[in-house]
This record gives structure tokens, C-alpha cells and sequence, in this order.
């Protein structure tokens, strides 16, 4: 809405499952066009922090903005529905486990939001779709069904269904963590891309390089608080806590 | 002794009644398979008021006879005066039969569809039912198809008992033929028969459906 307003704001996130907390307290303001990198040890609430951004996990306390508009509004029911879904198609996601359409192809895959969504047509979508499928360099691959890609090939093509809504952010958890290493550089290479043209972009990953190559700015997170932040030369250069440089330490070594 | 040169006269009699059987086929299966569907979603995702009561019919269903089950629906709805065609009271009494045994496999086929589908709709904008009608139902019909396949077979089957309603079907119309010839083992061995090759089109069509299920995989 204004352009003063960061694009993702995040005030006070908590959340717990039962009498677990798993996240306790998270700010953070994402302006429009940064990338933020989310690091931390495994089960540190770094998943369910970008699943909060947009709602798949109910949060406890807190407030989520998405440009300036209210993401979990007081809005309930029906209203409520409605206000979520447009608020998603705004919002890409990108998951660990590609979740692609298996019964669909991948042009059928980027097509079918913009179609049923956005009510475009389907020669519209599909020429969309083509574009995008050009985009990621699967330009080949439109008439391929799930099961006929690589790893890499789908999560390319799960970017690229994400970004058939024209979203105004990204969100990607752990985009490249179920790749064999050979794939992950073709994932890596889109995303990159992407952070080029500006995509606002809240990245959860495990690959050091990657965040510090791309990022803005550098969350460290364990048991559900932020335990550093800032640009990445600090976070991942020259950690100020004890905690980031064990966790940096046993990462590097691997 | 045996001889088959009785069936000819009868051929068209026969061919009717095997087009009959054919057409009860289809439209109980597409009902126990629309039904079949709608029934799983209730007992899923459709307030405990109704979906207890429906699991509860459900296993009525599963626990008597279809013959009796037609019976009922046809000279006990009579007898309260409602009065329905003995053809789609067969039809309504097959297709609901077989979409409570559907619903079931229908149910467990919906389960098992990976949360990260759901998800995957639900993050791009989806509301929960068109996730479920886009994404969900059309995979779970995938998994479900060679369960839901053999159902259809049975059923075809099944289409036999309405002859006792009357429905001309295969085999009344054999028995009509046979009144008329007192040759039981031609009619009947006929009628077998031409189970026998309505039930190997039914097979190829599903294995074709199940092959191209199998390429998504
Ligand atoms: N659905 C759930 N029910 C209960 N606990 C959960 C659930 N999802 C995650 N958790 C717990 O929340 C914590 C944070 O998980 P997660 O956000 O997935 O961590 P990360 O992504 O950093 O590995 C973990 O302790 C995990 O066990
Ligand atoms: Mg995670």
C-alpha cells in the first residue's frame, strides 16, 4: 500500500503446540525488494515461522502485515476465508518436498491458479505458464508430468508455479534440502535470478554460501528466538554469539 | 443332447437384454461413484450430526443382502404407495449399494493424498473445497480406481438380480427364451458367455485407465 511500509512486518510471533512454545517473540520487517535468510539448528521453529507468514500455521500472539494490509485480521469465518486466500495469492511458497500436482503437468501446474484464481483464461494462463517454465529453464518440460522430473527440475517448476500469481513476496523452506548435490546449483541459480529482479523474499535454508551470497540479512535462530541478526559479513563472518558461532562451526565443518 | 442352433432366433432377445445390463451398468456405477464420493467427503469432512448417522446406514447397507435391499425398495415402497419403475429402483438400489462400499475406499484413497498437496493449494489461494475438488479429489480417484474398478465388475455382475423385479436384463431375457424353447443350459450357457466378455471389456478399459494412472505416479 505505502511504500514506506515494509512489505512483510512480523510483530511479537508466538506460537506453541500444546504447552510447547516454539516460537517466542520474533520481530522482523522485510522491505520490499530484500532477501532475508533464516539459519538455525534443526527444530529451532524456523519452518513454523515462514509457515506463520502465511497463516498454514496459526500463530498464538502477534501480528503479521503483508503491505501494509493485516494478515491475521480479527476477520472470522467466511470473511475470514476469503481475506486469507487473497492474501496467499500474494504470497509465493516454495517447499522443501517440491508438493507439485502430481496429476497435472507442469504447464498444468503453473497454469491452473492464475486460471482458477484469477479467472484467466486458459490460452492466457498457459501462455503465462510458458513464459515462466522459460524462466526456470524448463522451456521443454511443459507437457512432463511430476513423476518424469528431476528434483531439480521440480522444484523449478514449483517456483515457477508460485510465481505464476505475480506474488509480492516469496517465501522458500529449504528449497534445496531434499536435491541430490547436484541439483541444488540449478535451484540456487533461479532463486538468484529472482533476488536480481527484486523479489521480496524470506529464504529458510541450511546452505551458509547460498544466504550469504543472496542475503540482505541474516535471522539466526535456536528454541524459538532470534538469536543474531544483521547483514550476512556480520552474521556469518563474524558472529557476535556464542551460539551462532557453535552452530557456523559444526555447519562449516561438514 | 445339446444344440446351440436355438440361440439365433433369439439373438436379438439376448442382444437387448446383454445393452440393458450394459446400461443398468453405467448408470449405478456412475452413481455409486458420484455417491460413493459425496458420501466419503460427509463421513470426512461433514459435521458429526450427519456423518454418524450416514457411517451407521452405511454398515446396514454392508450387512444385508442387495436382494432384500431391492425387495424392500421396490414392493415395500409400493406397498406405502410409492410407486417407482422397477428399472431405476434396480439402478438406484445398485448404485447406492455400491457407493457405500465405494465411499469406503473412496475415504481411506482422500487420507492417504499427501498433507503437502493441501498445503501446496492452500499457499497459492485455494480455498479448502476447491483444493479439494482441484487437487485432492482427482488423486484420490487415481489411487482409488483399480479398488473402485472391481467394484464395477461385481456390480456388473449384480445387475443380474434385478431380473427379479422384471428388468429385461440378460437373464430374464434368457428365461423368457428358454419358456419359449425349454433349453436352459443353451440360454444360460449363452448368457454366461456373454458375462464373460462384457466383464473382459470392462477389464481392458479399467487396465487402460490404471496404466495411465500408473505414468503420474
Ligand atoms: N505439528 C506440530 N506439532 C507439534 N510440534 C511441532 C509441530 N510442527 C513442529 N513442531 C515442533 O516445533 C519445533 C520447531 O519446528 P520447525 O519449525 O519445523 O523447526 P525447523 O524448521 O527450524 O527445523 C520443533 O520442536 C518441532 O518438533
Ligand atoms: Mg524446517
Amino acid at each position: 500500500m505505502t511504500s514506506a511500509a515494509p512489505m512483510i512486518r512480523l510483530r511479537g510471533i508466538r506460537k506453541s503446540y500444546g504447552s510447547h512454545e516454539v516460537l517466542k517473540g520474533i520481530d522482523l520487517d522485510v522491505d520490499q525488494g530484500r532477501i532475508v535468510s533464516i539459519i538455525g539448528p534443526s527444530g529451532s521453529g524456523k519452518s513454523t515461522l515462514l509457515r506463520s507468514v502465511n497463516m498454514l500455521e496459526e500463530i498464538s500472539h502477534g501480528e503479521i502485515w503483508l503491505d501494509g494490509v493485516q494478515v491475521n485480521s480479527a476477520l472470522t469465518g467466511r470473511a475470514f476465508e476469503t481475506h486469507i486466500n487473497r492474501i496467499r495469492q500474494q504470497m509465493g511458497m516454495v517447499f522443501q518436498q517440491f508438493n507439485l500436482f502430481p496429476h497435472l503437468t507442469a504447464l498444468e501446474n503453473v497454469s491452473i491458479a492464475p486460471m482458477k484464481l484469477k479467472g484467466k483464461s486458459k490460452a492466457e494462463a498457459e501462455a503465462l505458464a510458458r513464459t515462466l517454465l522459460e524462466k526456470v529453464g524448463l522451456a521443454d518440460k511443459g507437457g512432463a508430468y511430476p513423476a518424469r522430473l528431476s528434483g531439480g527440475q521440480k522444484q523449478r517448476v514449483a517456483i515457477a508455479r508460485a510465481l505464476a500469481m505475480q506474488p509480492k513476496a516469496m517465501l522458500f523452506d529449504e528449497a534445496t534440502s531434499a536435491l541430490d548435490p547436484e541439483l541444488v546449483d540449478e535451484v540456487n541459480l533461479v532463486m538468484k535470478q529472482l533476488a536480481a529482479e527484486q523479489m521480496t523474499m524470506i529464504i529458510v535454508t541450511h546452505e551458509m554460501r547460498f544466504a550469504a551470497e543472496v542475503s540482505d540479512h541474516v535471522l539466526f535462530m535456536d528454541g524459538g528466538v532470534v538469536v543474531e541478526q544483521g547483514p550476512p559479513e556480520q552474521v556469518l563472518k563474524a558472529p557476535t554469539q556464542e551460539r551462532t558461532r557453535g552452530f557456523l562451526r559444526k555447519h562449516l565443518a561438514q | 443332447m445339446l444344440d446351440f442352433s436355438v440361440l439365433p432366433p433369439y439373438a436379438d432377445l439376448l442382444a437387448t437384454g446383454a445393452l440393458w445390463t450394459v446400461l443398468i451398468t453405467v448408470l449405478a456405477g456412475a452413481l455409486s461413484v458420484v455417491l460413493g464420493v459425496l458420501l466419503a467427503l460427509v463421513t470426512l469432512y461433514g459435521p458429526k450430526l450427519i456423518s454418524l448417522p450416514l457411517r451407521g446406514i452405511a454398515f446396514l447397507f454392508m450387512g444385508t443382502p442387495l436382494l432384500l435391499q431391492l425387495y424392500l425398495l421396490y414392493y415395500g415402497l409400493a406397498q406405502l404407495g410409492v410407486l417407482l419403475p422397477a428399472f431405476w429402483t434396480g439402478v438406484m438400489g445398485l448404485g447406492v449399494h455400491y457407493a457405500v462400499y465405494n465411499a469406503d475406499i473412496f475415504r481411506s484413497a482422500i487420507q492417504s493424498v499427501d498433507e503437502g498437496q493441501m498445503e501446496a493449494a492452500r499457499s497459492l489461494g485455494f480455498g479448502r473445497t476447491a483444493a479439494l475438488r482441484h487437487f485432492i479429489i482427482p488423486q484420490a480417484t487415481l489411487t482409488a480406481l483399480p479398488q473402485v474398478g472391481n467394484n464395477s465388475i461385481i456390480l456388473l455382475k449384480d445387475t443380474a438380480v434385478l431380473s427379479v423385479l422384471g428388468v429385461a436384463e440378460l437373464v430374464l431375457n434368457a428365461q423368457r427364451g428358454i419358456s419359449a424353447t425349454y433349453r436352459p443350459f443353451e440360454f444360460y450357457f449363452a448368457v454366461a458367455v456373454l458375462y464373460y466378455l462384457l466383464n473382459l471389456a470392462m477389464e481392458w478399459a479399467l487396465g487402460r485407465a490404471a496404466r495411465k494412472a500408473e505414468a503420474i505416479r
